[in-house]
């Protein structure tokens, strides 16, 4: 269904509530509650059409803070809360506020079957690395060997890598930005939005509390040159300050290489939204410490989304038995009169 | 042999045999063209949780009983007065049912050494003779007529043998005189692109049909008449069918668009799939990834503005627990359906329990008020599902309705109802009215029904937020105050008591007064009305209350108590109901507790009755 467009001209207050906002001072969630609000009066859609439904935990706090529609629901449930909003109504801009805990571990099952079924609409995960709400145990995406409250000798589980599931499931959108990136962030809202079908948005969030400093590496002036990957579709990967360097694929295996004598730019991988496999080498590489982090869009294809094809069967169904009613249904089969 | 016809005024048959043997379709058809020939009736199919146990096996059988009658009845009977036992061992699991007298007919072609060891006979219980004594018997090789009667189809003979339960319906229309052209008609349509099934079948039943007629061993059959129902125009229907049409009335009635998330769980799934196939009706079922994923979408849904329902059985119910806790402190309108089965855990998925009533009442974290209706027939299901929309939609609430497996897959002749002369639905979404100082009041309640008002997203200026924190009254700010959350449990507690200005003055059945009073709700229904009747007929001074709500409890419930000197409260479960009465009224009731996975009979209610009165 199309989006009407506004007639009005919104500013970022028409988006905050006049609801005190709660987090944390320094949490890195303030920082893309702003960029939200900055950026949502651009997307030119009249805002009694948004509506944002989150699970539990801090990022779940989300929705009583814009001044939208929005549903603050149970531990894990957004996914499916918002799945329910957007077949009942198409014609809403639905946006799923949730955390790694929320959307990895307990709601991990939603998750999953929402990226599948392709429904149009926004998932924003905040990933912090760490429960933040309970105060302080280790998450799904918490590093091997974190030391917690609850893993006081050190995690054992493997960390989730949120970005290769999302692909494995199915998803026809998946991006990666950091809270500090303002501008970055803004833009992959903007294409989160733009993009029909379910998006998939990471978003590195730093818990300053329980675990400061976790994408300090990604942000810090001096260092995020060499450990970031900015992606750029249909441009070689490349990344470094000081000494320019690029990914290029060794038969099927990516390695880094120092662009100079030996390798240019032509021997580089070319980053292409729409390739699963160049996606896949992308996500894979966030926990391997030889390669930098990638952000930006890795993956954007398009797909009929669920709620268009429900649509279309209840329309073909109209069509063949039009002017149908519960009467015909209440008379329907063997019936005999009694007088 | 001339033949001889008898009337009965009503009979009791069974069909018995493995599940691969048909014998839910053939109880189905059987049941059609009873409910069209015009008597009342009521089915009790009994089938296993395996969809296909180990054939011949004891766990494998399956079985279907229709009661008809020229009366008015109420319970699909006791003890069949016709077994129709398609192997071994359907003879062993039910032969003990059969009325002392009764007759047995079985496919003696199934009767082989192997079958009879499965189910555990040392010996052929056809041939020794053991049966004789209590009995009719009539072995029939089924098997080898069927395959006789469709020599020249050229089908294989597995298909062949396959239409052997169409041999024993054929059999039991000529017995009890009932017409085989409906099924014909029915086979017809069913199999229209395999012409040889039809013709394979036509033939095995037509075979039954003239066994009966010309064979010298049948000499007698019956007739039950038409019974004397109400006058107006009547269909067969099944529980959760409707369930399903209350359901689509409620829709159609308030204009909303009905929404079912749901996920597959026996003996709940015929609900979402009937649902599903009224597409042309607008109506989206979704079928989710989980039981929480089935509530929680349908609550999205219930926020975006449509009629919301969720669909389930016990187990289902315990998963959806902590969304119904958010579905009553956001105060949207969810009806939320329960097929009881036999629990606890996985229990008895096939059959049927009313064991889920406290967990309706309590199961959930908090001060969770939820209102819960009962349906009691069959064809009851459709007015309990429409109700329970209703009043939904009207207070702003979930409401949970429990139905269970006897009264879902059983079947009663029904008067179509009217739509005209239902209740209506009326929706008012919220406006500008809701607001103070332009401002949206999320929780600005309605004076006499206490039910908050509902904006549609996408309504402009309406913008508002709502969740499981606790919210103050009137603007739906999240709120810690330590009074406004006292306030705010009792205002949803009360606004759910008020739903009981609703209810008609309950009924009474018998005696106003007297020595006993039998109060029951949901599938016993039909046997606790045959033993109060039977009861009464004999002089005893006996009343019966069926409750349909039991929460909020009727507001008279209290002074009817009172008049009976003993309560007596059957159900199918150790003891529900009566710890709700016993704790709202101070009254000593007695409660007749099976959980045997199917219905209480009447005869057993009767003697605790007598039990009482001493």
């Amino acid at each position: 269904m199309p989006e009407s467009k506004t007639q009005v001209t919104y500013t970022r207050k028409d988006f905050t509530s006049d609801q005190a906002v709660r987090w944390c001072p320094g949490c890195g969630d303030y920082a893309i509650l702003a960029q939200t609000q900055k950026i949502f009066p651009d997307l030119g859609r009249k805002k009694e059409e948004f509506v944002f439904i989150s699970g539990i935990g801090c990022s779940s706090r989300f929705p009583y803070y814009m001044d939208t529609y929005g549903f603050h629901t149970i531990h894990g449930r957004a996914a499916a809360v918002a799945s329910g909003v957007k077949i009942a109504r198409p014609d809403l801009s639905v946006w799923v506020v949730t955390g790694d805990g929320d959307g990895l571990s307990i709601g991990g099952n939603h998750t999953i079957h929402l990226m599948r079924r392709n429904l149009d609409m926004n998932v924003m995960l905040f990933n912090n690395r760490i429960y933040g709400l309970t105060k302080g145990q280790y998450s799904p995406t918490s590093e091997v060997g974190k030391v917690t409250k609850s893993t006081p000798m050190g995690s054992l589980d493997i960390p989730f890598n949120p970005l290769s599931l999302a692909l494995g499931a199915g998803s026809t959108f998946v991006a990666r930005t950091i809270d500090k990136e303002t501008k970055h962030l803004q833009e992959m809202i903007k294409e989160s939005y733009a993009h029909r079908g379910t998006s998939f948005l990471e978003i590195y969030q730093n818990c300053n509390i329980f675990n400061d400093g976790a994408f300090a590496p990604l942000t810090d002036r001096d260092t995020k040159s060499d450990t970031v990957l900015w992606l750029e579709d249909g441009k070689p990967l490349t990344f470094g300050a000081e000494k320019p360097k690029g990914i290029r694929l060794d038969g099927n295996k990516p390695e880094v290489v120092e662009l100079g004598d030996k390798w240019g730019e032509d021997d580089l991988l070319v980053h292409d939204k729409t390739d699963y496999v160049i996606a896949s080498l992308l996500a894979n590489m966030t926990y391997l410490p030889e390669f930098p982090d990638p952000i930006g869009v890795f993956y954007s294809i398009q797909s009929p989304t669920y709620e268009d094809m429900l649509t279309e069967q209840i329309g073909h169904a109209i069509k063949n038995k039009p002017k149908a009613s519960v009467k015909d249904l209440l008379n329907s089969g063997d019936t005999w009169t009694v007088k | 042999m001339s033949k001889t016809t008898q009337e009965l005024q009503e009979a009791v048959i069974r069909f018995a045999g493995d599940s691969g043997d048909g014998m839910q379709l053939t109880g189905g058809r059987f049941t059609e063209t009873t409910a069209v020939f015009g008597n009342d009736l009521s089915t009790l199919p009994d089938f296993p949780a395996e969809i296909r146990a180990p054939a011949g096996s004891l766990a494998g059988v399956s079985a279907f009983q229709i009661k008809f009658s020229s009366k008015d009845i109420h319970t699909p009977g006791d003890a069949p007065n016709v077994l129709v036992a398609m192997n071994p061992a359907a003879l062993k699991v039910h032969q003990q049912d059969v009325a002392p007298g009764g007759t047995i007919i079985c496919n003696t072609n199934a009767f082989t050494p192997k079958n009879l060891k499965l189910a555990g006979y040392e010996s052929n219980p056809l041939e020794d003779k053991t049966l004789e004594d209590y009995y009719t018997v009539y072995s029939i090789e089924m098997g080898k007529i069927v395959a006789t009667a469709c020599e020249d189809l050229n089908m294989p003979s597995k298909s062949v043998e396959r239409t052997k339960n169409f041999f024993a319906l054929g059999l039991l229309f000529w017995i009890y005189d009932r017409p085989t052209q409906p099924t014909k008609d029915w086979l017809a349509i069913k199999f229209a692109k395999k012409p040889e099934l039809v013709e394979a079948n036509v033939r095995a039943m037509d075979a039954g049909y003239n066994y009966g007629e010309t064979t010298e061993i049948f000499t007698t059959r019956y007739t039950v008449n038409k019974a004397n129902l109400p006058a107006g125009k009547y269909r067969n229907v099944v529980g959760n069918y409707a369930l399903s049409l209350g359901l689509a009335a409620a829709a159609e009635k308030s204009k909303l668009e009905l929404f079912l998330g749901s996920y597959p769980i026996t003996p709940a799934s015929d609900i979402l799939h009937t649902l599903s196939a009224w597409k042309h009706l607008g109506i989206k079922t979704f079928q989710a990834e989980d039981e929480i994923a089935g509530v929680t979408a349908a609550l999205g849904a219930a926020f975006s503005g449509s009629l919301a329902i969720t669909t389930t059985s016990g187990p289902g119910i315990a998963l959806k627990g902590e969304a119904l806790g958010l579905a009553i402190i956001s105060e949207l309108p969810l009806v939320v359906i329960n097929v009881q089965r036999g629990g606890p855990s996985t229990g008895l998925p096939t059959k049927t329990e009313q064991s889920d009533l406290l967990q309706a009442l309590y199961g959930r974290n908090g001060e969770a008020p939820m209102p819960v209706i009962t349906s009691s027939t069959p064809g009851d299901c459709f007015y309990v599902a429409y109700e329970a929309c209703r009043i939904a939609v009207k207070y702003m609430t979930p409401v949970m309705m429990l139905t269970d497996g006897y009264l879902a897959n059983g079947s009663e002749p029904w008067q179509i109802p009217k739509l005209s002369d239902l209740k209506d639905i009326k929706v008012k979404f919220a406006n500008k009215s809701s607001k103070v100082d332009d401002q949206y009041m999320p929780y600005l309640r309605e004076k006499k029904t206490l039910a908050r008002p509902w904006a549609l997203p996408g309504t402009t200026g309406l913008e508002h937020r709502i969740g499981g924190l606790e919210k103050e009254d009137v603007t739906g700010n999240v709120s810690y105050d330590p009074e406004n959350h006292h306030h705010m449990v009792e205002t949803r507690a009360k606004k759910v008591a008020n739903i009981s200005s609703e209810f008609d003055k309950t009924e009474i059945y018998g005696k106003k007064s007297g020595d006993v009073l039998i109060l029951a709700w949901g599938g016993t229904r039909g046997a606790c009305r045959s033993a109060a009747e039977s009861l009464i007929n004999d002089g005893c001074k006996v009343g019966y209350v069926h409750l349909r709500w039991i929460n909020p409890l009727p507001d008279d419930l209290g002074e009817i108590l009172i008049k009976y000197k003993n309560v007596l409260i059957p159900e199918i479960n150790f003891g529900q109901l009566i710890k709700v009465i016993r704790s709202e009224y101070l009254v000593d009731a007695k409660g007749l507790n099976q959980v045997y996975g199917k219905p209480i009979s009447a005869a057993d209610i009767q003697d605790e009755a007598k039990k009482l009165i001493g």
